[in-house]
């Protein structure tokens, strides 16, 4: 989807933009009847340092002068910005910033979700959208880390056996319905045209406000992996680690 | 007799690091836990997955500790290696020992298992900041040879503090990921010069992206984490809001810099500085009369 779409789909009654540009929106709207503060990105923007910062700044100033409102990121991002001067500067530093203030919002109460709806790789994701309680993805969006021919230069195995390969586990190759069987999606949103997309929307905001606060931080993902089948080994590693003598 | 951190080995770098004879392993190589999704490619795997996780002290005190062996598939992050990672800080928020030390090295996510090692870092994340939320200290050693980069970088950079020598380097992207999508113009990989200047301990010390620079040496290493598990650590919103007022400082005053020297001079050095050349000892020292670092 395109981000007039899904916004459209999301807040049929309109929402009230504080920034709308070509790849970046930020924003408050109307969920169930509660207002959410709404960060996001559009048009596969890069994220760079200063688009990290700018994230940063709108998860700070719900904190401070919205205690307790939801925050909802709407991600379509190719990734980190791969500038040397972004490097130079720190963009990881800048990127874990971002993800701090998230974890800040999270601890104070506020309600975390996060919808990709168009395509999110690797570092744009990471401190953005990966720190939500919830993370949802349209059926028709794309998550990955990189595509299978080079995964094929990698491994030195020839495509047509990696294409196998990937009809076997959800591991290593893109796509929603694989980052749904490892657990780290809770659910994939159905994408005919947005029809009561707004109501998946308050269902999953709802479920959400009705955990506690310590509940909502403990990260269920490896957990849910398990129980789907898509991550085999972490649960039991983690269990040996903690409590191994 | 001084032992380089850069060449050692992780275990090597672990016994070196915490009190002599204190490192107990937690699924040492012995329990064979390697990745399944390294064997269905085909690939060589580990017994370790790449990573060292167990319990030590520390100037006698607890301390939990991890070491990323960048000799393996350059200690990227898969499954396996992301959970013993979980799982150490798990058992931190339940020991609280006086410091989670993880010495880094590792370009990232493991390509060969990118979904699940993308969704591991992002659970170590979590995982490293709620944990900081509930008081527990986080230090970070980088100096190996694989530096720490991509999703480890960013693991790195949700530490309290981070301990460099000249040869560690931090960044998101790598300096060839870049070159190769954006051209030798835009970062040529190859010029080891700009390579450091851009990525390096001394820049990142400079820049305050590093909080103690040391010598690629496994004791200075030692003496500068036991330093750090006494100094202030906060994780808190006054804490995240002074960050920010620093970062928005960097990104106004440098946004346009296309190179460190730049940088370091408008932070203090000395124009006549011949900052490569400098010892550990040499530099921090000019680097305290720097009035822009931390800035």
């Amino acid at each position: 989807m395109k981000r007039d779409e899904i916004l459209k789909a999301l807040f049929p009654a309109g929402w009230e933009p504080t920034a709308l540009e070509h790849d970046y929106l930020e924003g408050r709207a109307s969920v169930g009847g509660t207002m959410v503060t709404v960060i996001g990105t559009a048009e596969r923007v890069e994220v760079g340092a200063d688009l990290a910062l700018r994230m940063a700044a709108a998860v700070l100033a719900t904190v401070r002068n919205r205690p307790g409102e939801a925050i909802l990121f709407l991600l379509d991002t190719q990734g980190q910005r791969l500038r040397r001067r972004d490097e130079l500067l720190g963009l990881n530093g800048y990127m874990a910033h971002l993800a701090k203030c998230v974890e800040i919002a999270r601890g104070r109460g506020h309600v975390i979700l996060s919808v990709v709806y168009g395509e999110a790789v690797s570092g744009g994701y990471l401190t953005t959208g990966m720190m939500a309680d919830a993370c949802y993805a349209l059926g028709d969006a794309e998550i990955k880390v990189m595509n299978l021919p080079a995964l094929a230069r990698i491994t030195k195995l020839p495509l047509e056996r990696v294409e196998v390969l990937a009809q076997r586990s959800p591991v290593f190759s893109p796509g929603v319905a694989n980052y749904h069987r490892m657990g780290h999606l809770r659910a994939v949103w159905s994408d005919d045209h947005g029809q009561g997309l707004a109501d998946t929307l308050a269902d999953a905001l709802a479920e959400l406000r009705a955990m506690d606060v310590a509940d909502r931080r403990i990260d269920g993902r490896i957990a849910a992996g398990a129980a789907r089948g898509g991550r085999t080994m972490a649960a039991m590693v983690v269990e040996r680690v903690r409590s191994d003598a | 007799m001084r032992k380089r951190f850069f060449e050692a080995s992780a275990r090597e770098r672990v016994h070196g690091v915490v009190d002599t004879d204190s490192f107990h392993e937690f699924l040492p190589p012995e329990a064979r836990v390697s990745s399944p999704h390294m064997v269905m490619l085909e690939q060589p795997a580990a017994f370790d997955d790449g990573i060292v996780v167990g319990a030590a002290t520390l100037d006698g005190r607890p301390v939990l500790v991890a070491a990323q062996e960048g000799a393996f598939l350059g200690g990227a992050i898969g499954e396996v290696h992301g959970a013993k990672l979980v799982g150490l800080i798990e058992r931190a928020r339940a020991e609280r020992p006086a410091a989670v030390v993880i010495l880094f090295d590792s370009g990232g996510v493991r390509l060969h298992e990118a979904n699940a090692g993308l969704i591991a870092v992002s659970e170590i994340i979590r995982a490293v900041l709620g944990a900081r939320a509930e008081g527990l200290r986080f230090i970070g050693l980088i100096g190996g040879a694989g530096g720490c980069f991509g999703g480890t970088g960013l693991i790195a950079r949700c530490c309290d503090a981070l301990v460099m020598s000249e040869e560690g380097r931090l960044a998101m992207s790598g300096p060839e990921v870049i070159e190769t999508v954006r051209g030798v113009e835009e970062f040529d990989s190859r010029d080891r010069a700009l390579v450091w200047r851009v990525t390096g301990g001394k820049h990142r010390y400079l820049l305050g992206e590093a909080d103690a620079f040391v010598e690629d040496d496994i004791e200075a290493f030692r003496a500068a984490a036991i330093h750090l598990l006494d100094t202030p650590a906060e994780f808190s919103l006054e804490s995240v809001e002074r960050e920010h007022a620093r970062l928005a400082e960097r990104w106004q005053r440098f946004g346009s810099s296309t190179d460190a020297p730049e940088i370091w001079q408008a932070l203090g050095v000395p124009a006549d500085a011949d900052v490569a050349m400098m010892n550990a000892d040499e530099f921090v020292a000019m680097a305290a009369h720097c009035p822009g670092r931390n800035a």
